[in-house]
């Protein structure tokens, strides 16, 4: 068996993060993605100054800042066509895109439709917490209907949740799994999974809010490994399948659910002209 | 002297070809060695329905239309009212009507134009394949003076892949057209033009901009599709890939805005177009590019507004969005090019200072010259590349240390580059230390607004802030496409009453320069402004933040008509009795 040591100037998982302490509560599920993304960095040994990760506003989207790598902390549901406009503009960089279900699903829910369908060369992570943290605890597109936590929806917010994965696996995105951050070592596994696989990726994180969800403290006891039967890892590349092992999912299923074969969208290019030669087509 | 020039209308309904007949004959025009302009002017509905083409032919460079027209050929008289309007008649304006076609309506008759009918129709039929447009072409042509052989040079590449016969077909038309010339008398003739002359082109006000921009070093565009501005990314489409580039076509406003800035952040400067309910939808984000000091170029082609407003017509309405529309202390870049041929100076001169300067920058170009096509001599070379300042490295990164958003005199910090080792750092919207850590400190927000004003307070713009023209005690301020009408102006006053008026047209509308303007203003004791807004919007931008001569008069309108030469000369005789 061929064993590989790695070289003695490896970057380990500490060396893509920054010194900033974290914001966030004591207890709060970002933590664990923080260090599941620095350690599938450290896995596949990216050099830091060509990868970038990219985010809105929400609790979740501070992460950026807590990595060494380049980082662009934006507007609130922006994240994803920051994130394309650098793909498009720099091909060469692997780009990360983290945020929230308020931020990715509510306000930016129509650049994710469209992300998906582009099918730009990103991974995706979204914490869901189906809350709105930041702005301290109101609904978020993910939260139940009968949820009566927030002042601001009292009887509870009345609106069926909405499907992440479902939604991703209708709109075209290449590669979807959910994760959960009690388990960063299996989230770091799909992350690398994720940036590997070309295209549009989506890495469905539950990632419990302490504060104004302190109930998804049990998601520990509700997850399960794989979707619709299958193993953790045993992704399908057949759509009906994947709706159809969807169709059976609790919310709580982890794994990968789908790994596409679509080539990843690059932007058109073309024989070099110059300046001097564009210009000719104004002459008369 | 007086302009030398004659202005046509071609009007008919969808179908009838006009715009083809117009486009001929300034391309023609062109051939022989005159100057031209051609604007199109549309119906509201999406395909075919009536439309005219407006043109303007000299051997002088024009840029702007007449106050009126020479001569009107309609082919038919469908729906006329809709842009009747826009044709301005005189009792020495020729209309060229069929009399197949009915009387000529009532609105176009109102004073008292000459009426001339030939039989287009007829005219068509009696040669094979005779088509009304190009017996239209034929006619006018001949009655300009404008030969033949140009119109046919034009002609043979525009039928090309139709072959010979349709051009036989053509020509047959023209020539059966051009024996009615006979019956028009008084239209103007133009002077022979310069035969010596050296390279023109044929742009329009959007191609130049684009073709600035792609000048400027823009290499990314993201952009959703408005009127007016989309034939800015049309033609910026297929030439961004040649050098290197990329387009994305975005899902809408808020996503081009962040896609640019997202690829402006991956060291590739970065532009988007759109017109006003875009450029309202980008505000949160243009503040996102102040903050993080990420470059950006946003061209706005202005229609008519509130709302979704007139959308293929001309307004300077969107100057107090572009200035005072963003949130928060923001400064940013606002600029205007003064003509269709200045959009190239201007787009190319605005990358430059949004990359210098990293900083967000509008440039407010409008329909009327966004969507105009003329011909100019060649636009000269300019120096202005889109240049970032970036860390330097030291044997192949950053040096430790590195501070993204570092207090500098000029205010301008060196920006680090994904890929650049050593430099990573996280571009934030968030207040932030010099570090780019966010922070709530008082003295961190204080450096950081102080360093982003300084940015483009202290830059040297040069003599480009403004196109400043002539002298007198009297000016006129005024900016956009309207200042070719100004010019225009300013040319009869001195000579039909020797007045010299001086021309201040800005070109950098923020951040105001009240230094320069003082000094541009030195012995003026009377100004008129004039600009296209119903709300005199550049006036009041004007009284905020300029010391204005004692006496002023603001001529102002909203869209969708153009304010014509004689409406200024009108106004500023005006201001000249005032005391
Ligand atoms: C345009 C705009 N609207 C509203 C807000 C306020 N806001 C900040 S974060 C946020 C929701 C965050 O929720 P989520 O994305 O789920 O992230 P979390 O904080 O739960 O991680 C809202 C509404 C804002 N910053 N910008
Ligand atoms: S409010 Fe919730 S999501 Fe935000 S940091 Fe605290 S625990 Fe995490």
């Amino acid at each position: 068996m061929n064993i590989q040591t790695p070289a003695p100037q490896a970057l380990t998982f500490a060396d893509y993060k920054s010194d900033l302490k974290p914001v966030w509560c004591p207890g709060c599920g970002d933590f664990s993605v923080l260090s599941a993304i620095t350690k599938a960095l450290a896995t596949l040994q990216l050099p830091r100054e060509d990868v970038a990760l990219v985010s809105g506003i929400g609790c979740s989207s501070r992460i950026p800042a807590y990595t060494s790598v380049y980082g662009f902390h934006s507007v609130h549901g922006r994240a994803l066509p920051v994130a394309t406009g650098l793909k498009s503009a720099r091909p060469d960089l692997t780009v990360l895109v983290a945020g929230g279900d308020g931020d990715g699903f509510s306000i930016g829910g129509n650049h994710f439709l469209h992300a998906c369908r582009r099918n730009v060369d990103l991974t995706y992570i979204v914490m869901d917490n189906s809350v709105y943290g930041m702005t301290k605890g109101q609904a978020s597109p993910t939260t139940e209907g009968d949820w009566t936590g927030s002042k601001l929806t009292p009887e509870g917010p009345g609106v069926a949740e909405f499907q992440p994965l479902e939604i991703a696996l209708s709109a075209g995105a290449n590669y979807i799994a959910r994760g959960f951050s009690g388990k960063p070592n299996e989230l770091t596994k799909l992350i690398c999974d994720a940036v590997e696989h070309p295209g549009f990726s989506l890495i469905h994180v539950l990632s419990p809010c302490v504060t104004f969800r302190p109930e998804q403290r049990e998601y520990k006891t509700m997850v399960h490994d794989g979707f619709g039967g299958a193993a953790f890892d045993e992704g399908t590349p057949d759509r009906r399948e994947a709706f159809r092992r969807l169709m059976d999912d609790d919310g709580y299923s982890c794994g990968v659910l789908f790994k596409g074969n679509t080539p990843a969208f690059k932007p058109q290019t073309d024989a070099p002209r110059t300046i001097e030669e564009i210009q000719g087509d104004f002459i008369l | 002297m007086a302009l030398n020039s004659v202005s046509l209308a071609l009007t008919g309904s969808g179908g009838a070809g006009v715009m083809t007949s117009g486009q001929v004959l300034v391309d023609a025009a062109a051939k022989a060695g005159w100057y031209g302009l051609m604007a199109r002017s549309l119906g509201p509905q999406i395909r075919g329905g009536e439309s005219a083409a407006l043109l303007r032919l000299s051997p002088e460079p024009v840029q702007s239309m007449d106050d009126c027209y020479d001569l009107m050929l309609a082919v038919d008289w469908g729906n006329i009212e809709r842009f009747a309007s826009e044709i301005p008649l005189t009792s020495k304006s020729i209309i060229v009507t069929d009399p197949a076609q009915g009387e000529v309506p009532e609105i176009m008759r109102r004073n008292n134009p000459i009426i001339v009918e030939i039989p287009l129709k007829e005219i068509a039929k009696s040669v094979e394949g005779g088509r009304i447009n190009m017996v239209a072409l034929g006619l006018v042509a001949k009655v300009i003076g404008l030969p033949e052989d140009y119109c046919i040079e034009v002609l043979s590449k525009a039928l090309a892949k139709k072959g010979p016969e349709a051009l036989e077909k053509s020509i047959a038309g023209m020539r059966a057209g051009a024996e009615y010339a006979d019956k028009l008398t008084g239209v103007p003739t133009l002077d022979a033009p310069r035969t010596d002359h050296g390279e023109r082109w044929s742009i329009t006000g959007n191609e130049a901009t684009g073709l600035g921009a792609l000048r400027g070093g823009v290499r990314f565009v993201a952009a959703y599709p408005i009127t007016p501005a989309t034939e800015v990314l049309e033609y910026m489409a297929p030439n961004l890939p040649k050098l290197g580039g990329a387009l994305v076509q975005a899902e809408d406003e808020l996503a081009s805005i962040n896609m640019a800035i997202g690829g402006s952040f991956g060291g590739v400067p970065s532009l988007t177009a759109t017109s006003g309910p875009g450029l309202a939808l980008m505000t949160e984000s243009i503040g996102l590019s102040v903050a993080s000091e990420t470059p950006v170029v946003i061209i706005n082609v202005q229609r008519g507004g509130p709302s979704t407003g007139i959308p293929t017509k001309s307004e300077q309405v969107d100057l107090n969005i572009a200035i005072n529309g963003l949130h928060g202390d923001a400064p940013h870049l606002v600029t205007a090019p003064t003509s269709i041929a200045d959009s190239l100076f201007t787009a190319q001169w605005t990358v430059y200072l949004s990359e210098a300067m990293q900083a967000p920058a509008i440039v407010l170009t409008d329909q009327a010259m966004g969507q105009a096509r003329a011909i100019i001599d060649k636009p000269a070379d300019l120096a202005f590349v889109g240049q970032r300042r970036k860390p330097e490295l030291v044997s192949g990164a950053v040096e430790d240390g590195y501070q993204r958003y570092a207090v500098t005199n000029d205010g301008v910090s060196p920006m680090a580059i994904p890929g650049m080792k050593g430099g990573e750092y996280t571009a934030d919207g968030l207040e932030h230390s010099p570090r780019g850590t966010p922070s709530t400190q008082a003295q961190h927000h204080q450096e950081q607004l102080d360093k982003r004003e300084r940015k483009l307070k202290t830059f040297d713009y040069g003599d480009h802030w403004a196109d400043i023209e002539g002298d007198g005690e009297i000016a006129i301020i005024t900016w956009g496409s309207v200042t070719e009408q100004v010019r225009e102006a300013i040319d009869r006053i001195a000579e039909t009453k020797g007045l010299t008026v001086k021309l201040i047209a800005l070109r950098l509308l923020s951040p105001a320069l009240p230094e320069k303007m003082t000094e541009a203003l030195k012995g003026v004791k009377k100004a008129l402004i004039v600009e296209q807004s119903h709300s005199k919007q550049y006036t009041l931008m004007l009284k905020a933040h300029y010391d204005l001569p004692p006496v002023y008069d603001t001529l102002h309108r909203p869209g969708p008509l153009a304010i014509r030469p004689h409406e200024i000369v009108t106004a500023l005789d005006a201001l000249v009795a005032k005391s």
